[in-house]
């Protein structure tokens, strides 16, 4: 199933936008001015985006396409607040450092079984998220959960599952009238 | 604006810069909830200086995505959605049923409906007289016709979708301010059940656009209505904060106040405390409206030579009769999709059991839901796996789920109240509320037969029941009652149906802790006719 940009920007349909605004939008157009690197100049905004690519490519279900605009898309409204950019800046730093130190080699760079035997090696599967905790609890907080968070609050995301409308998106009010499709 | 603003960047908003007493205030109004909101907006329409105290933080708007982010992400509980603080909300629960209060309740300008579902029906007509329709609990000294034109005016101000189609409701003039949503999909599966055993369903007033109203936007289907409308759709005290300052009120966030200053018969002034030092606002007149438990906390904390048991508490019952609305709820799996968590609200209930009830039985109201089960987000976000293991597990546990919850009264019980307990102190030194929550047996029998009329429809509907919340492990649906009862009799209440306190003949009290018995309607409605009518007794006095 294919992510589109709607998926990643739903949240401003909501926000009075409007469908056309958004599809209306060039990839310039994400963040506002597209300077959200500008925003957070002391992140590795790069390395954020690899990283999270080459992490959604091992957390994403096989039959979703489209996940690097996605990803991009998604990560460019995240990277606009300065906290959490920084935070995801560090966590990411730390699985490379983690990789490097494991497999002799950057995380975005492993091969994709590589990278879902890192994740588990961290203990990102078993941990629960914590922004504040251990490295397992903040991978599973800003690597993976937040990829998860992304794609199944989405409409694609929500689709795969048999909901069109997930919480966290504003799909209208006729969603919940609708009978299963034949 | 572009995507999701991550859950960690909503904080409080500055709120007042300067947080000092304002000068020659005609009425302090303490709370700012829907109860506050409403007093502080009408008093400031008809020129009256207002000042409003709350104790929690203003929040910005543009921080709702942010906090549906905590409402969705494991890492946070639920009174992290609204910046609880456990120091500043500490608590205790001594009764037999343990009071999750954190859990009920919002600290901050829009107060507790800022985390609210919405869903808003006025009593019924044999709830203002329980004693004489009933055989048990008290009459209230008001009657629904009294109140009638109140209800119509807080429909309109809460701006509330509703219909015509409910048999048992009790009697109105006009029409709600806007149609109902539609029934769900799940309900039209429901209804065939429903008509077999000859249960009427019918729509659910409820306190959110179902089209564009008083500026705010239609309901878009977030799905997150407990604990937060990031749209606005759903109705939130913070409507009436606001209009009460365009119209010239003072609204200081903040600043919880810590005691009455008071003589023998009238209010002095509210000591409140800031993060710059403590303050004291004097005022004419004064209308607490801090929610069933902090009202009556307020009043205890401010006893003195003159009131030594606590103030207004002539009658010994400040605190006394502690009620909620007791949930009882069951559900289970279909074979077939049912199309659950789309919306976060209800479209159909039933009320046809509600005044059947009697000394044995309590009045109860049943709920068909339209999100139960797992939400996927949700269950994605706290499992061991991911990709496609991941999906199949959403796939297999999503999609099936039918559910039915109901709300039933509790008595008025001298043994079911809020005190102060001395052994533990909050942020200030304060000594924490105690719920010391009890029960009782007519609404433990009664949660029975709702448990049985509810097996019976699921029965009918072919599913496979799954939960089940029963006499054993019910709880509380959040309203908090009684607490300052209303009545004619001094000895016997705190407030007169004017809404005063009998003790002081300058402070008001709008709240639910005026409530002598609860019905088993949600109250917020009946919050909002009160604040209504307690204005209109402000008004006549200053
Ligand atoms: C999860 C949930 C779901 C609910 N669903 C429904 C529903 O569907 N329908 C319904 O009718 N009701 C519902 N309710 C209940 C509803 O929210 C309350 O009835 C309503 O908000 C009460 O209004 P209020 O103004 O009396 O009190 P509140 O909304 O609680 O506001 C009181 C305010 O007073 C402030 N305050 C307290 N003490 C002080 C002090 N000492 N100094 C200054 N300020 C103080 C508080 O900080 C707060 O902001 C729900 C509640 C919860 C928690
Ligand atoms: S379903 Fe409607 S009311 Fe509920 S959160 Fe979404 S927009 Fe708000």
């Amino acid at each position: 199933m294919e992510l589109t940009r709607r998926d990643a920007v739903a949240a401003l349909a909501a926000l009075g936008v409007g469908g056309a605004a958004v599809a209306g939008l060039d990839r310039s157009d994400w963040g506002a001015s597209g300077d959200a690197d500008a925003r957070a100049e002391t992140v590795d905004a790069d390395r954020i985006r690899e990283t999270l690519l080459a992490a959604a490519e091992v957390v994403y279900p096989r039959e979703v396409t489209g996940i690097e605009e996605f990803v991009g898309a998604f990560l460019e409204g995240r990277l606009e607040d300065p906290t959490h950019a920084t935070a995801l800046d560090e966590t990411v730093a730390k699985v490379d450092e983690l990789a490097e130190a494991w497999y002799g080699a950057r995380f975005a760079t492993l091969s994709a079984g590589g990278r879902e035997s890192f994740l588990r090696e961290v203990g990102a599967d078993t941990a629960d998220e914590d922004p504040d905790g251990t490295t397992a609890e903040r991978v599973r907080y800003y690597v993976v959960n937040e990829l998860l968070l992304a794609l199944y609050a989405s409409p694609t995301g929500g689709e795969l599952v048999g909901i069109e409308n997930p919480q966290g998106h504003p799909g209208g009010m006729d969603t919940y009238q609708r009978g299963p499709e034949p | 604006m572009s995507g999701r603003p991550p859950a960690e960047s909503a904080s409080p908003a500055d709120g007042a810069a300067d947080r000092s007493p304002v000068e020659d205030a005609d009425v302090c109004v303490i709370g700012a909830g829907p109860a506050g909101g409403i007093v502080a907006e009408r008093l400031a329409q008809a020129g009256r200086e207002v000042v409003v105290l709350e104790a929690g933080p203003r929040f910005d708007f543009d921080d709702r995505l942010a906090r549906q982010e905590r409402a969705i992400r494991p890492a946070y509980d639920r009174p992290d959605v609204w910046d609880g603080d456990p120091e500043r909300d500490a608590h205790s629960a001594s009764g037999e049923w343990f009071y999750p209060l954190n859990h009920a309740r919002v600290k901050g300008v829009g107060g507790s409906t800022l985390h609210w579902q919405g869903m808003v029906m006025r009593l019924h007509e044999d709830d203002f007289r329980s004693e004489t329709a009933r055989g048990v609990g008290v009459d209230w000294p008001l009657e629904y016709d009294d109140l009638r034109p109140y209800y119509a005016e807080a429909e309109r101000e809460l701006g509330v979708a509703g219909g015509e189609d409910n048999p048992f409701a009790p009697p109105r003039e006009e029409p709600f301010p806007m149609e109902a949503f539609p029934p769900s999909y799940s309900d039209g599966l429901f209804a065939e059940a429903c008509d077999e055993l000859g249960i009427e369903m019918h729509s659910v007033p409820n306190a959110r656009n179902s089209e564009p109203y008083d500026d705010r936007s239609a309901c878009v289907g977030y799905g997150t209505c407990q604990p937060v409308c990031p749209s606005g759709a759903k109705y939130d005290a913070t409507v009436h904060v606001e209009r009460a300052e365009s119209k010239g009120a003072t609204v200081i966030d903040r600043a919880p106040v810590q005691r009455l200053e008071h003589g023998p018969d009238a209010i002095d002034a509210a000591v409140y405390a800031t993060p710059d030092g403590e303050y004291r606002q004097a005022a004419d007149a004064f209308v607490i409206a801090c929610g069933g438990v902090e009202t009556p906390r307020l009043l205890l904390l401010s006893e003195s030579s003159h009131y030594p048991d606590g103030l207004a508490n002539s009658s010994g019952l400040v605190g006394r009769y502690f009620m909620d609305h007791l949930f009882a709820g069951m559900g289970g799996l279909l074979d077939e999709p049912t199309r659950q968590n789309h919306v976060g609200f209800l479209t159909s209930e039933s009320h046809q059991f509600y005044d059947g009830a009697d000394a044995e039985f309590a009045p109860f109201k049943l709920e068909f839901f339209n999100y139960d089960g797992p939400s996927p987000v949700e269950m994605a976000l706290s499992g061991d796996d991911w990709g496609d293991d991941l999906l199949e597990r959403l796939r297999s546990e999503y999609g099936n789920h039918v559910g039915l919850g109901a709300l039933v009264e509790q008595l008025p019980r001298e043994d079911s109240y809020v005190a102060l307990d001395y052994d533990r102190t909050d942020d200030r030194g304060n000594p924490v509320p105690d719920v010391h929550w009890n029960v009782g047996d007519r609404a433990l029998r009664t949660i029975e037969r709702v448990n049985e009329i509810q097996r019976e429809l699921l029965e009918e509907l072919g599913a496979e029941i799954t939960w089940q919340v029963g006499p054993e492990d019910t709880g509380p649906a959040y309203h908090h009652m009684g607490t300052t009862r209303m009545g004619t009799d001094p000895t016997e209440s705190v407030v007169g149906p004017d809404l005063r306190t009998h003790d002081l003949e300058n402070c008001w009290i709008a709240s639910s802790s005026v409530f002598p018995t609860g019905g088993a309607m949600n109250p917020t409605l009946t919050i909002a006719t009160l604040a209504l009518k307690a204005t209109d007794h402000v008004l006549e006095s200053v």
